[in-house]
């Protein structure tokens, strides 16, 4: 972990807000946002993987493709390689597009259906590389002997194939440009269990061969701890809680990385037995409307009377670690500090 | 003590398959298993392993055409679900047996209120008057973990949240106080402490009310908390089942095994690189005449494409396999089987 602590971080993502705006009425009128980002920031460093895990509608998909641009974000800055990409305009955005990449969720549905496969991983080349038809071909080739997709697959459409395989031509255009950053946004939530452990392995094979760097978006508590270097949980909005992947596993301070981690069943019978789940009550509440002071404090077993009026600010604790909640505010830090003691010493 | 009592459901020799331009797909193949009252039996496999449709036989839920039960018998009740007459049949479902679908935002019917659709089988089941059934579904709410049930009555399905309409979909499979209540993927679609609601009301429940489950999951880590008894399913036939603790400390089938290391934990140990099972899952066209796991199978050898592997017992009680490697394992190493 020394090593990489001195190195500048790759993306660097500021104070990002992404807000949708409801319109309502006859003229439709602006009434009113939905905050389905407010307020995120992070960094990931070269060739490591963050996870980004929350619950559905906590926003974690809106920050994926925010960091990429795919939307004009509201507020904040993304910096990617050195490169501001919040704001910048069009032209110069399509000149970095190629170090930047996705993965989508549903292969199905990110694929087009019409295009071969070739065709499909050859688009990113013609749009932003002159190459000749032969060159272009055995980089197709290349791409495909390196997500195990066979030569001979070139000229069949996406619906020849299985979900696995269809992840895989996915994977293999956001490779075709060379990027040194992919979004992974749930890759892996369409596809059934055996099939899930084939594409992260692959995903783990490509980073080392290749260099990469992931933000990867999941749901899936157990996937992300076996593919993430560092984990940002969020929930209604804002990250609660980041850090490394043992230290939050093994430690998690905040109240609602504790009840996701618990709530989480285990294929053993005989821990399920004694796992005592953190049952939280209730459901999130709106984006459109969150809750004044914290925004779990509606669901938050341990909530006090400050977490109902003030926004909790993110408290550092070392070694890439931070909190946003009131339990470990300064003004909390007596009863706080041996909890982080204990994490700092592991 | 389950072991004694008597079957409360019975499927034998369950077929069904489904016509289709490319040819018929056999979707279940020769499935037996029965449920004892009171017990919780879960049942796992992939996409496509049959799960679903060997459920949805047993009630004669699937279209037909496509779907076609050619064999089998289901008994329940003193008489085989796949024989009587469809007036009988709808006496049985939804009353007698409960079921739970896996989607609570398409299985509600959007266009009436919660309360009308846990009325409506209040009423046809049991013939209850209005007042009645009010009362009953405003209990069925209560039961379930909706506050301010009396209220909610009035709403719409849209109105609630996806872990509150699954919520609702309990309710209503629970309405006439079912002996047997099958549950397809209920928290799949849910977050996971949402999920961890569901599951915690699901036990609940189960003591209060007493009725056998049979829960239909890809999820190994949900079928290790709840279940009493497991069987695993791939490509339509079951492979495997048995006491839950058996199946996970000591799985028979090749498939089994690779199953359960597939999935990384999120507490103990975490592995290096994941396990996998290369290839994937087969398409059925036509009944099986080998074994459909050898193409995956590791330990395959000869006889596993040459003819279908029966369930056979295993060592533990109530512990059954279908693998030609049981035959071997005591006087063999699965390794030297290959050499």
């Amino acid at each position: 972990m020394a090593e990489v602590e001195d190195a500048k971080p790759l993306v660097k993502v500021r104070d990002l807000k992404m807000y949708f705006p409801i319109h309502a009425g006859l003229f439709r009128t602006h009434v009113g946002d939905i905050k389905a980002v407010d307020g995120v920031s992070f960094d990931i460093l070269p060739g490591e993987t963050l996870g980004l895990v929350g619950e559905s509608g906590c926003g974690k998909s809106t920050v994926g493709r925010s960091v990429l641009r795919l939307y004009d974000v509201t507020g904040g800055t993304v910096e990617i390689n050195g490169f501001e990409i919040a704001h910048v305009h069009r032209d110069s955005l399509r000149s970095k597009r190629p170090m930047m990449q996705m993965i989508f969720q549903d292969p199905q549905a990110s694929l087009n259906p019409r295009m071969t496969v070739a065709s499909i991983i050859g688009e990113p080349l013609d749009e932003h590389m002159k190459l000749s038809p032969d060159e272009r071909l055995a980089r197709i080739y290349e791409l495909m002997d390196w997500v195990g997709l066979n030569r001979e697959f070139a000229k069949r459409y996406p619906h020849e194939f299985s979900g696995g395989q269809r992840q895989r031509i996915g994977i293999a255009r956001a490779l075709a440009l060379n990027p040194k950053f992919i979004v992974c946004d749930e890759p892996i939530a369409a596809l059934d269990v055996s099939i899930q452990a084939q594409v992260v392995n692959l995903l783990e094979e490509l980073q080392e061969r290749l260099d990469l760097t992931y933000l990867f978006i999941s749901h899936d508590l157990s996937m992300v701890r076996h593919i993430a270097d560092r984990v940002a949980v969020m929930y209604l909005g804002r990250i609660v809680e980041v850090a490394s992947r043992e230290a939050l596993f093994a430690d998690p301070l905040h109240p609602y990385t504790q009840a996701l981690l618990s709530a989480v069943p285990e294929p053993d019978p005989e821990s399920e037995r004694h796992r005592k789940p953190i049952v939280l009550q209730g459901d999130v509440p709106s984006p459109s409307n969150p809750p004044k002071g914290c925004n779990f404090s509606t669901r938050c077993p341990k909530v006090m009377d400050i977490c109902r009026q003030i926004e909790p600010a993110v408290r550092d604790f070392g070694e890439g670690r931070q909190v946003a909640c009131h339990l470990y505010s300064e003004s909390m830090q007596t009863t706080a500090e041996p909890t982080a003691g204990d994490i700092t010493n592991q | 003590m389950p072991d004694t009592a008597m079957p409360i459901l019975d499927v034998e020799g369950l077929k069904t398959v489904f016509r289709t331009r490319g040819g018929e797909v056999h979707a279940v193949n020769s499935v037996d298993f029965d449920l004892r009252p009171g017990e919780l039996l879960g049942v796992v496999g992939e996409s496509g392993s049959g799960k679903s449709v060997t459920m949805m036989s047993l009630l004669r839920l699937l279209p037909s055409p496509p779907a076609e039960m050619r064999d089998g018998k289901v008994m329940f009740d003193g008489q085989d679900l796949l024989k009587i007459s469809p007036e009988e049949l709808r006496k049985v479902r939804g009353s007698k047996i409960g079921f739970i679908f896996q989607d609570p935002m398409t299985s509600l019917n959007p266009v009436y209120t919660v309360g009308f659709q846990l009325a409506e089988p209040l009423r046809a089941h049991l013939g209850m008057s209005k007042a009645q059934a009010r009362k009953r579904s405003i209990e069925l709410l209560q039961l379930v973990g909706i506050p301010d049930a009396e209220r909610r009555l009035k709403d719409y399905p849209h109105q609630f949240s996806g872990g509150m309409r699954q919520r609702v979909m309990i309710a209503i499979a629970l309405a006439c106080d079912p002996q047997v209540l099958i549950a397809d993927e209920p928290t799949t679609a849910l977050d996971v402490t949402i999920q961890a609601q569901i599951i915690e009301l699901v036990k609940e429940l189960r003591q209060k009310l007493g009725m056998a489950i049979i829960w239909i999951t890809h999820d190994l880590g949900v079928i290790a908390g709840i279940a009493d008894r497991v069987m695993v399913m791939y490509a339509g036939q079951v492979v495997e089942e048995g006491p839950v603790g058996e199946i996970f400390r000591d799985p028979q089938h090749p498939y089994t095994q690779a199953l359960l290391k597939t999935v990384p934990a999120v507490r103990g140990p975490r592995e290096e690189k994941l396990q996998v099972i290369e290839g994937q899952p087969p398409i059925m066209y036509g009944a099986p005449v080998a074994c459909s796991f050898r193409n995956r199978c590791k330990y395959a050898f000869d006889r596993c494409s040459e003819e279908n592997p029966k369930l056979r017992s295993v060592s533990a009680p109530g512990h059954r396999a279908a693998c030609f490697l049981l035959d071997k394992a005591p006087t063999q190493e699965p390794e030297a089987v290959n050499g």
